[in-house]
C-alpha cells in the first residue's frame, strides 16, 4: 500500500532507499571477500573503493571496520579508537562493517554484522536484535521522548544479558539525523566525517536547539523529546564478553497521524531482516 | 589386592625382564585403556577411587611397580629401578592388556615421573594416547629447570631453587644408605597411615597397604636409581610426543609449581589444571580427577578416532586451569553480580547451575553461559528464602548433576529507610531472603560438600554495608553483617574440611538492584522517584558486575575470607578496623536522595 506521506516523500525516499542498497550491497559485498589475515584497514579500504567505483564521492563518515573483540568496543575511551587499525582477522572471529556514503545528494548510515565461519555466540546476539528492531518502532509510533525509548532498549539489552554499546558512541548516541547533502566537485573530510554532513548535523543542531529538540539520539536531557519528523540512522549495538553485533539503518518518522505512517523503516529488504525471514522459516 | 574394594576386578601377571607384575583390569576391555601408573610410596590400591569411577566407562588398569605391592622385586635391587627398565614394563603391560590400540597415561609422583619418560621415548611412540601427569615432574625437564637456574641466577630464580631445595629434603635421605630402608620398616611404616590421615587429611580405607614398608624400602631404589644421573646429565630430547595433561596440587609440600613453568617448551599440546590440595589427591581428590582424566581422554580418543590432530577447545577464561569442568551453582543468577560471576565461570569452562526466581532471566543466562565455554549449563527456578524448595533444589541437583564445587549465594534485595519506619514484614522479608537464603544455600550445599570430603568453596555475596552502618539502610545492613559473621564462622568450621569460605563486600556496583530496592515509609510515586534517584547514583558511579565477578573468582582461587571490591568498599573496611568512629559518623549523614 502506498500511503499518503509515502507518496508525498517518495522521490526523497527512492533516493535514500538506493543509497542505503548501494551501502549494504557493498557490506555483503566486501563481507564475502574477507579472509583470515585481512586487516580492518584493509576491510574499509575495500570498502570505499567499491563505493567509489560505483559513483561516491562524499560520505558522512568514511567506511569503518572492527574485528574481534573490537566489535565490542572493548576498552574504547576515546574516538580514534574506532577508526580501523591493523587487528587481523581469524577464522571464528566477529566484524562490523560501518560506512555511511552519499550518493546522488543521499545519505545512508549502515552497520553489518557477520562473522568469519562459525560462532553461535555472535548468531545468538544477530538474533536477539531483532526485538530491538520491533520496541524502537513501535516505542516512535507511540511518540514516547526518545529519551525513554534508549532507556527501554537499554533495559532490554541488559535484560538480555548484554552490554549496551552504543554507550562509547560520541554522546552516547543509538541514532542520529540524515538528511540530502549539496553535492560538491570538492568535498572534504575531517576527522573521517564529510564536512558537508557535518554542517547539515550542525544546522540541524542549532535549530533543534531553539525548537527544543536535537539531531543526536542520546540518553541525555536534550534528548527528552518526542520523536522528530525526519529520517534516523539508528543503530543499537550489543556487546558481550569481547563479542559485538548491531545494525544500522534508516528510520523514516513522519509528522502522519496514523500511527503506521508516522515512523517506518525505510527499507525491509535488507540483509540483517532476510536473516531473521529465514531463520524464522528454518524454525 | 583388596579386590572387594573394585568389583568386577580382573587380575593377572605379567612377566617381563625376570619381573612378575601384578596387572589388574577393571571395565569393559573393549573400551579405550587407561593405565594408572602409582607412586611412592604407594601400590596400584591408591588410585582404587579413581578408578572405580573411570571404570564406568573406560576399560582401566593399574599395576603394582616392580618390587611393590604383589608384584616381584628385582635381584639385585641396585640398578633395577632405572628408568629404562620401568619402560620395559609399562610396554610389557601395555602389550598385554591393549595389543591393537595406545593407551591414555596417568600417573601420580614417581608414577607420573616415569610416564614422563613413556611420554618423550620414542619407543612407546604410538603405544601412548595421552598422558595426565600429577605430582611429578619429569627428570629431564626438572635437570634443565635446575641448570637453567643455575646458570643465570636472579633473586627470584635463586629463590626458586632454595624453595624446590627444602621441600625435596627426603629425595636426599633417600639417598643414605640403609637407614631410611630401616625406618620404613621399622616405626615410619607403623606411623604412615596416621601421619597421611593428619598432614594430607587422606581419609582412611584400603590403602596404605600391609605391603607398604616394603614398598617403600624397595621404592627407595627409584630415587637411587635415577635422580642423580639424571640430573647431573638430563636428556635434551625430551619433548612429549603426546598431548598432556599437567594436574598440579597447590598445596603439594613435595614439589612447587614453579617447576611446570618452561613446561610449555617440552609439551605442544599442554593443557594445565590447578587443584587446591596436597599431594595424595588421588586419595583425597578422586571424583575431580576421574572427571579430568575422563574428559581428557575422551577429547584425545575422539581426535584420534576422526584422524584429525587434536584442536585445543579447553577455555581460555581467567583461573580455567582451576575451575575446568568443576560445578557452580549461583544464586541471584537472573542479572548483576550473579548473572557476571555465572558468565565468568562459564569462561572458566565450569559446568554452571543458574538459579533466580526469574525463571526466564536464570535460563537466559543458562543459555548464554553455553554459549561462551560451559559444557553444561542449567537453569532453576527457585526463591532462596523458600526452604523447602531449597531442599528440593539440593537434591536435584546432586542427583542429576552433581555436588556442587563451588556455591555462590549471591540473591539478595535491597531496602532502604529509617528504622522506624521499617515494618515488621518488610524487615522479614529483608532477612528472609538475604540472611536465610544463604543460611539455606550453606546448610544444604555445605553439608553436600561436606559430606563428600573432597574439598568446595563457598562464597557469600554480603555488602560494605555489613560493615558500613548507616541510617538509610538498617534492615538491608544488618542482613549481610549477618552474612559477614555467618561466612567468618563456617570458614572456621569448614577449614577442617578444605572448603573455603569467602565473604565478598562489593560496594556500590551497578546492578539492576537499586530498580528493585524497596523504599520503607514511601509511598509509590516517591518509591519510584527514589529508585529512579538511586539507580542514576549508581549509575553515574558505573561500576561494572564483571569486575564483582572477577572478584569471586579470584577470591575462590586464594581462598579470601573477605573480598572488598570498589575502592569505597576497600577504605570503608580500612576505616572500620583503623577508626570506627568515623563511620559511626558518616552513618550519621543524610544520604543525597
Amino acid at each position: 500500500m502506498v500511503s499518503r506521506v509515502k507518496d508525498e516523500r517518495a522521490p526523497d525516499l527512492q533516493g535514500f532507499r538506493e543509497v542505503q542498497r548501494l551501502a549494504y550491497a557493498c557490506a555483503e559485498a566486501v563481507a564475502a571477500r574477507l579472509k583470515p589475515g585481512v586487516t580492518e584497514r584493509e576491510a574499509a579500504r575495500m570498502q570505499r573503493e567499491w563505493l567509489r567505483e560505483r559513483g561516491v564521492r562524499d560520505w558522512f563518515h568514511l567506511p569503518f571496520a572492527w574485528f574481534g573483540d573490537r566489535t565490542a568496543f572493548t576498552g574504547f575511551k576515546v574516538p580514534l579508537q574506532f577508526f580501523p587499525t591493523n587487528r587481523r582477522l581469524e577464522p571464528g572471529m566477529p566484524f562490523i562493517l560501518d560506512m555511511a556514503p552519499v550518493y546522488k545528494g543521499f545519505t545512508a548510515d549502515i552497520g553489518y554484522s557477520g562473522c568469519l565461519g562459525l560462532n553461535p555466540l555472535h548468531d545468538r546476539l544477530l538474533a536477539d536484535l531483532e526485538v530491538h528492531r520491533e520496541l524502537i518502532l513501535r516505542e516512535v509510533r507511540e511518540r514516547r521522548p526518545l529519551r525513554e525509548i534508549y532507556e527501554d532498549v537499554e533495559r532490554l539489552m541488559i535484560q538480555q544479558g548484554y552490554a549496551n554499546r552504543h554507550r562509547a558512541y560520541p554522546f552516547g548516541v543509538i541514532a542520529h539525523k540524515v538528511d540530502r547533502v549539496a553535492e560538491r566537485h570538492w568535498s572534504p573530510t575531517v576527522f573521517g566525517f564529510g564536512t558537508q554532513s557535518l554542517k547539515g548535523i550542525l544546522s540541524d543542531a542549532v535549530h533543534g536547539h531553539r525548537e527544543g529538540w536535537s539531531p543526536l539520539w542520546s540518553p541525555y536531557r536534550f534528548s527528552d523529546h518526542p520523536p522528530q519528523p525526519g529520517l534516523w540512522a539508528v543503530e543499537p549495538h550489543l556487546g558481550f564478553r569481547g563479542t559485538g553485533a548491531k545494525f544500522e539503518e534508516i528510520l523514516v518518522v513522519t509528522d502522519s497521524r496514523d500511527p503506521e505512517q508516522s515512523a517506518f523503516w525505510l527499507d525491509d529488504d535488507l540483509p540483517h531482516v532476510r536473516r531473521w525471514a529465514e531463520e524464522r522459516v528454518t524454525a | 589386592m583388596s579386590l572387594q574394594n573394585l568389583p568386577g576386578a580382573r587380575e593377572r601377571r605379567v612377566s617381563t625382564g625376570g619381573i612378575d607384575l601384578c596387572v589388574v583390569e577393571l571395565g569393559d576391555a573393549t573400551q579405550p585403556t587407561i593405565v594408572l601408573v602409582h607412586g611412592y610410596p604407594d601400590s596400584k590400591e591408591v588410585w582404587t577411587q579413581v578408578a572405580r569411577q573411570l571404570a564406568e566407562q573406560w576399560h582401566v588398569v593399574l599395576y603394582d611397580v616392580r618390587g611393590h605391592g604383589r608384584s616381584t622385586a628385582p635381584v639385585p635391587l641396585r640398578g633395577g629401578f632405572t628408568l629404562e627398565k620401568l619402560t620395559d614394563d609399562f610396554l610389557a603391560v601395555v602389550d598385554a592388556v591393549s595389543p591393537d590400540r595406545p593407551v591414555h597415561v596417568v600417573g601420580h609422583d614417581w608414577g607420573s615421573v616415569q610416564a614422563w619418560e613413556f611420554a618423550t621415548v620414542s619407543r612407546t611412540e604410538g603405544r601412548i594416547a595421552s598422558f595426565t601427569s600429577m605430582s611429578g615432574p619429569s627428570l629431564d625437564h626438572f635437570g634443565h629447570w635446575i641448570k637453567r637456574r643455575m646458570s643465570r641466577p636472579t633473586p627470584r630464580r635463586v629463590g626458586q631453587l632454595l624453595g624446590q631445595g627444602a621441600k625435596s629434603w627426603y629425595v636426599y635421605m633417600l639417598h643414605t644408605p640403609v637407614l631410611p630402608e630401616l625406618a620404613w620398616r621399622g616405626p615410619l611404616g607403623k606411623q604412615w597411615p596416621r601421619i597421611l590421615e593428619r598432614l594430607e587429611k587422606v581419609p582412611p580405607g584400603d590403602y596404605p597397604t600391609p605391603s607398604l614398608p616394603n614398598d617403600a624400602a624397595h621404592g627407595a631404589w627409584l630415587y637411587r636409581d635415577n635422580v642423580r644421573s639424571r640430573l647431573r646429565r638430563p636428556r635434551a630430547d625430551a619433548f612429549a610426543h603426546v598431548p598432556v595433561q599437567l594436574i598440579t596440587p597447590t598445596g603439594d609440600i613435595f614439589l612447587s609449581e614453579q617447576l611446570y613453568d618452561e613446561l610449555d617448551a617440552w609439551v605442544p599440546q599442554l593443557t594445565r589444571r590447578s587443584l587446591p590440595a596436597k599431594h595424595w589427591v588421588p586419595r583425597t581428590r578422586p571424583d575431580q580427577l576421574a572427571s579430568w582424566i575422563g574428559e581428557f581422554a575422551a577429547a584425545n580418543e575422539e581426535a584420534a578416532q576422526g584422524g584429525v590432530p587434536v584442536r585445543d577447545t579447553s577455555p581460555t577464561g581467567a583461573h580455567a586451569d582451576r575451575f575446568g569442568g568443576q560445578l557452580v551453582l549461583v544464586t541471584g543468577a537472573a542479572g548483576g553480580i550473579g548473572r557476571a560471576t555465572a558468565f565468568a565461570f562459564a569462561e572458566a569452562g565450569a559446568r554452571v547451575v543458574a538459579v533466580d526466581r526469574d525463571a526466564e532471566g536464570a535460563s537466559r543466562t543458562a543459555e548464554l553461559a553455553r554459549l561462551i565455554g560451559a559444557p553444561a549449563a542449567w537453569a532453576e527456578t527457585v526463591d532462596v528464602s523458600d526452604e523447602q524448595a531449597m531442599e528440593k533444589l539440593a537434591e536435584k541437583v546432586a542427583a542429576e548433576y552433581g555436588i556442587v564445587d563451588v556455591l555462590v549465594n549471591n540473591a539478595g534485595i535491597g531496602l532502604s529507610g529509617s528504622f522506624l519506619e521499617t515494618t515488621a514484614e518488610e524487615w522479614k522479608n529483608v532477612l528472609d531472603v538475604n540472611l536465610w537464603g544463604v543460611i539455606h544455600g550453606c546448610r544444604l550445599f555445605g553439608k553436600q560438600m561436606a559430606d563428600r570430603g573432597q574439598g568446595g568453596h563457598i562464597v557469600n555475596t554480603a555488602s560494605a554495608a555489613a560493615y558500613q552502618p548507616s541510617r538509610a539502610l538498617p534492615a538491608y545492613s544488618t542482613s549481610k553483617a549477618a552474612v559477614l559473621m555467618l561466612s567468618e564462622c563456617l570458614r572456621a568450621e569448614l577449614a577442617e574440611k578444605s572448603i573455603g569460605v569467602s565473604a565478598i563486600c562489593p560496594g556500590i556496583v551497578n546492578t539492576n538492584i537499586t530498580a528493585t530496592t524497596r523504599f520503607a515509609g514511601a509511598d509509590a510515586a516517591e518509591e519510584k522517584r527514589l529508585r529512579r534517584r538511586t539507580s542514576k547514583l549508581y549509575g553515574m558511579r558505573n561500576y561494572p558486575p564483571e569486575k564483582v565477578a572477577d572478584a569471586i573468582l579470584r577470591a575462590v582461587v586464594r581462598n579470601e575470607a573477605v573480598v572488598p571490591v570498589t575502592p569505597e568498599s576497600h577504605a570503608a573496611r580500612f576505616v572500620s578496623r583503623l577508626s570506627p568512629g568515623v563511620l559511626r559518623g558518616i552513618a550519621r549523614l543524610k544520604p543525597p536522595l
